[in-house]
């Protein structure tokens, strides 16, 4: 089975239409890392079994003993000549990633990180900004009264602790912070403070501003540096009334009424916590229409669901072209410019505006100018294995890039898996990493998750590569767990191709989206086809069943001359 | 199953629509055509089991375009999903009765397809004698357009003047822009509430939820009193009104058009009317005596018939379903007062136990808070009786449309000196007024009205009881 669907990893078409999701992305600028899969707790948990990243790698052969054993009793010898075999700069999570898979490959390795352990994700990302959501998201139920009367259930005023929920969002942090701190000490990981530069081939120096500065020499370097929020010219964001995500996070207040500019994940996970806790949100969206990049069905069920209904409004097709804070009494001030004739389309007054436009790499200061290398919009150039390319085109060697700062794919796990998988080479195993079987996930009430390509994309590539597709859809109305929960919106989407039953895509709008994503993600990076992944049992009552029920609706052509009819879901 | 979905287009009996389909049969064979009837109605189709009305999401095609059978022509959105929805037959759109946005029960007709082009201007006069059930706000509009091209001109919405002008927000350029929150302008949308007519009362002078919710309110609320304002020399005074063109067609402002709903709705209760003539000498005293205490006759009024209301409950009480009535708990008398260009309701809370000069004191916070349009919803909207007083004009008697969600409403006239004859046999001068109570005879019967007047009577005629 394997065979006859072959991913084929290093085709040029499939890095094609990987570029497009990045592309898709990078315009909607609206990716952040929004996972917590490798974040430390987990894996130390876990400790050296190391499930998951032996199937992230589709490593062939099972890990020796012995090796495991050397990296338990500390962080390898390094190459001879070498101070480490890995440095990696910046301790977020692609970081974290990459270097405890090194230590576990007996690599003597360090990690570079200036500012705290744990990078965006951790700090200023998923992290905190899913226990708002949790906070929120309970909000939002409690005040529902019809949902609660649906369940005979009565409910006095709900009421929330601004500081108490903020308070939740910050511990989260700090824990998982030095879950992830401990993990790469115990590991024996060196945690070297500081900015770190690359001087030349195979030397990194690292310091505090103001003190003394160490030269390091290693066989291979990553630079995993991540991003921070961009900001677009003519915002002032004073971090109080005009924001990022980064201030939001701390949720220092509540506005009645605040902008967000920008309605991708971030963006729309913002809206989702304001309007639970009593704000009225209006979005500012450069784009034709709101949340770009998922899939145009999902987006439009989406918005029906957590726009419509809730006191949320729109511009679209619409720049912030200036935003000034509030002061001496003035509202928050944003001035709105069509997006392509670039006239005046009004002027917004709100309480407070959030800059959710997405995220810039923080690539600055590395000193990518000693080894002719040139940011591209920011972004570190790097090939499909993550190689840093020169300015002649030329691979640097021994210099790669992951995560956020290479722009690939601006996700937390994906920085991750692309550090494990890099780790995999310098080891001498190549390894190329299918981004198409990245999920991505987006954490409002219900939740959004998506794996592989969206309709339009699988729809241009079937066209370019001769081949059909198909669509399946199944509803969480017919599903007993989301109906036992009064939670029977959604529905999710099989993209498929129905001559050999490769998965292209599945999008999935529903109760605990991001959770069920992942029998998809994992079908995809094994290669499973349909036919297959179908007969898989699945426990009932339980909301995986809506994926069950969604590989079973896919309809197969016996051969090439019948037309197979898009099935549809009632 | 997505051929036996799309069945749309279904042929219309040359008749008339058909409401609704049975809601079990969600897969509906498509009707034989008619091949007689030439312009055909699209129906909402039942894309679901479930679905009872559809959405139309988006008209693919618009109104003159050629359609051939199999294309898709409009976007329904339905409890599940969006549709395509595609044409049987060949034809013209002649005529889109439902806009996009709109919402159409299933089986109801949302546009018609002509057969030729000559026949589209037919279809579109037959578009416009049927209405769908639950027209959108576009289709609304018209329809209150052409219903008041028939009409008598009515006066320009004085509201809307008078509260721009009074907007504050300092950006909103001397009211010319509008700055309301997304909630209040999601809320304005489907109450139809004019938002150039609102006052902000949120942060900055910008309209708020609330504020939409309390002019929405002040419309509804304005039917109950309609009956009262009647009798005013309306067209007198439009002729005297200045910068009113005669001749012109002005459509509905949105509290112009709450109450031609309500009244329209009024006619579904059977209501009845008693009078009663009330000698007022004793009350004109007492007013005389307290008035320098701050009273105000309608405070007494409204004291009067709350004591009255404590004896014949049923008076209070309401009737919604047509199947059951609230004896409601407390009596909260509402008064009519006209504000410029409308009428509202203030409430007075529990009249019968509060004392008549606390009663008085709410009652002025109460006019002022409407003349500046700051009533909250429950200062407005929790009436359980009401009165309407005219004799201020010089009206001796008139009658008032029941609000609905109330038992019952009492018309007061102006108390004249007239000649009356005693029972003693002697003649006298007695200053008198007509009241006219109008009650919905579903819940209140004759001798209950009857009765409850002369309680009334009887505390006006000796008010002592009212200044307890």
């Amino acid at each position: 089975m394997q065979s006859s669907i072959s991913l084929s990893l290093s085709s040029p078409s499939i890095t094609r239409s990987d570029r497009t999701v990045v592309d898709a992305f990078a315009a909607n600028n609206s990716l952040t890392p929004r996972s917590l899969r490798f974040c430390g707790l987990r894996r130390e948990v876990l400790g050296f079994k190391s499930v998951s990243s032996t199937q992230l790698v589709a490593s062939s052969k099972r890990r020796q003993l012995n090796k495991v054993l050397a990296s338990l009793s500390g962080n390898g010898t390094p190459t001879k000549g070498f101070d480490y075999d890995l440095v990696i700069i910046g301790a977020g999570v692609g970081g974290h990633g990459a270097a405890l898979h090194a230590v576990e490959k007996g690599l003597k390795t360090a990690i570079i990180e200036g500012d705290v352990v744990g990078g965006t994700c951790v700090n200023r990302g998923c992290v905190p900004s899913k226990a708002l959501l949790a906070a929120s998201g309970r909000m939002r139920e409690l005040q529902n009264e019809h949902h609660m009367k649906a369940f005979g259930l009565q409910v006095a005023a709900a009421a929330y602790d601004r500081q108490g929920v903020a308070d939740h969002a910050n511990n989260l942090a700090s824990k998982i912070r030095s879950n992830l701190t401990n993990s790469l000490k115990a590991l024996g990981v060196d945690i070297l403070t500081g900015v770190g530069t690359i001087l030349g081939p195979q030397k990194v120096k690292y310091g505090k501003v103001g003190f003394d500065e160490s030269v390091i020499t290693t066989k291979d370097v990553i630079i995993a540096t991540g991003s921070v929020p961009s900001v677009p010219k003519g915002i002032e964001v004073d971090g109080k009334t005009v924001i990022t995500s980064d201030h939001a996070l701390k949720l220092e207040f509540v506005p009645d009424w605040i902008a967000i500019v920008g309605s991708g994940y971030i963006g729309l996970e913002f809206s989702d916590v304001y309007t639970a806790l009593g704000s009225e949100v209006t979005f500012v969206e450069a784009l034709d229409q709101l949340m770009p990049g998922f899939d145009p069905e999902i987006g439009k069920l989406a918005q029906r669901v957590l726009i419509n209904p809730r006191k949320i409004d729109y511009h679209t097709s619409v720049f912030a072209s200036k935003i000034t804070p509030a002061k001496d009494g003035k509202p928050v001030l944003i001035e709105l410019i069509d997006a392509k004739t670039k006239e005046p389309k009004g002027t917004l007054e709100v309480d407070a505006a959030l800059i959710a436009t997405g995220r810039a790499p923080f690539t600055k200061g590395l000193g990518l100018e000693n080894i002719n290398v040139e940011t591209q919009r920011g972004f570190v150039p790097v090939d499909e294995r993550m190689h840093v390319i020169d300015a002649n085109g030329k691979l640097v060697p021994h210099l790669y890039c992951i995560g956020d700062a290479n722009g690939k794919m601006m996700l937390a796990h994906a920085a991750s898996a692309q550090g494990i998988s890099v780790v995999e080479q310098v080891c001498g195993k190549d390894h190329v990493l299918n981004h198409l079987s990245i999920p991505a996930a987006c954490f409002t009430h219900p939740e959004i998750s998506m794996v592989g390509l969206t309709e339009p994309q699988a729809r241009e590539k079937a066209e370019k590569e001769g081949f059909d597709v198909s669509v399946a859809k199944t509803s969480f109305k017919a599903n007993t767990k989301a109906l036992a929960e009064n939670e029977g919106e959604g529905i999710a989407k099989l993209i498929y191709r129905p001559d050999n039953g490769e998965i292209l895509g599945v999008h999935i709008f529903g109760l605990h989206a991001a959770d069920l994503i992942h029998e998809a993600s994992n079908a995809i990076a094994m290669g499973t086809s349909i036919q297959d992944i179908k007969f898989a049992v699945h426990a009932h009552p339980t909301l995986s069943e809506v994926l069950d029920e969604l590989f079973k609706a896919a309809k197969f052509k016996v051969n090439n001359s019948s037309p197979v009819a898009e099935p549809v879901a009632v | 199953m997505a051929h036996l979905l799309n069945t749309s287009f279904i042929p219309s009996s040359p008749s008339l629509r058909r409401n609704s389909i049975p809601s079990s049969s969600s897969l509906r064979t498509p009707r034989k055509p008619q091949i007689q009837a030439k312009i055909r109605e699209i129906f909402m189709p039942a894309l679901s089991s479930t679905m009872t009305e559809g959405k139309i999401v988006s008209w693919v095609r618009s109104e003159g375009d050629k359609l051939s059978k199999g294309e898709s022509v409009v976007v329904v959105e339905s409890d599940k999903a969006d549709m395509d929805v595609e044409t049987f037959y060949d034809g013209y759109l002649a005529a889109i009765m439902v806009e996009e946005g709109g919402v159409a029960a299933v089986g109801s007709a949302i546009a018609l397809l002509a057969e030729t082009e000559d026949e589209i201007v037919e279809a579109k006069s037959k578009a416009s004698n049927l209405s769908s059930p639950s027209s959108p706000p576009a289709t609304l509009e018209k329809t209150v357009e052409v219903a008041a091209a028939d009409t008598v001109p009515s006066p320009p919405p004085a509201v809307k003047a008078t509260v721009a002008a009074s907007s504050v927000h300092p950006a909103s350029e001397g009211g010319k822009r509008i700055v309301a929150s997304p909630y209040a302008k999601k809320l304005a949308k489907d109450l139809k509430v004019d938002l150039s007519g609102v006052v902000g009362s949120g942060s900055m002078g910008r309209i708020v939820a609330k504020d939409v919710e309390a002019a929405a309110a002040a419309g509804s609320a304005a039917v109950s009193i309609t009956a009262a304002e009647a009798p005013k020399p309306s067209g007198a005074k439009v002729a005297a009104i200045p910068g009113i063109e005669l001749g012109m067609v002005v459509p509905f402002t949105t509290m112009q058009g709450a109450v031609s709903r309500n009244m329209v709705e009024s006619l579904a209760v059977p209501t009845f009317r008693v009078g009663y003539t009330i000698t007022t000498d004793a009350l004109d005293t007492l007013y005389k005596k307290i008035k320098s205490k701050g009273v105000t006759m309608s405070a007494l009024l409204a004291k009067a018939a709350a004591l009255a209301l404590v004896k014949h409950p049923v008076m209070n009480s309401s009737c919604r379903d047509g199947k059951s009535f609230t004896y409601n708990s407390s009596i909260n008398i509402a008064v009519a007062v006209a504000i410029d260009g409308g009428l509202i309701t203030p409430v007075l809370q529990d009249a019968d136990k509060v004392d008549i000069y606390s009663l008085s004191r709410k009652w002025k916070e109460l006019v002022d808070k409407a003349r500046a349009k700051q009533l909250q919803p429950h200062e407005y909207s929790t009436g359980t009786f009401t009165l309407s007083n005219l004799g201020m004009f010089g009206v001796d008697r008139f009658d008032a449309i029941l609000p609905p969600g109330t038992g019952a409403i009492m018309a007061v006239g102006a108390s004249q000196p007239t000649v009356v004859a005693t029972k003693d046999g002697r003649i006298g001068m007695k200053s008198q007024m007509q009241v006219n109570v109008t009650a919905d005879h579903r819940v209140i019967y004759g001798a209950d009205l009857a009765s409850f007047l002369q309680t009334l009577a009887k505390i006006i005629e000796d008010p002592k009881d009212l200044t307890l």
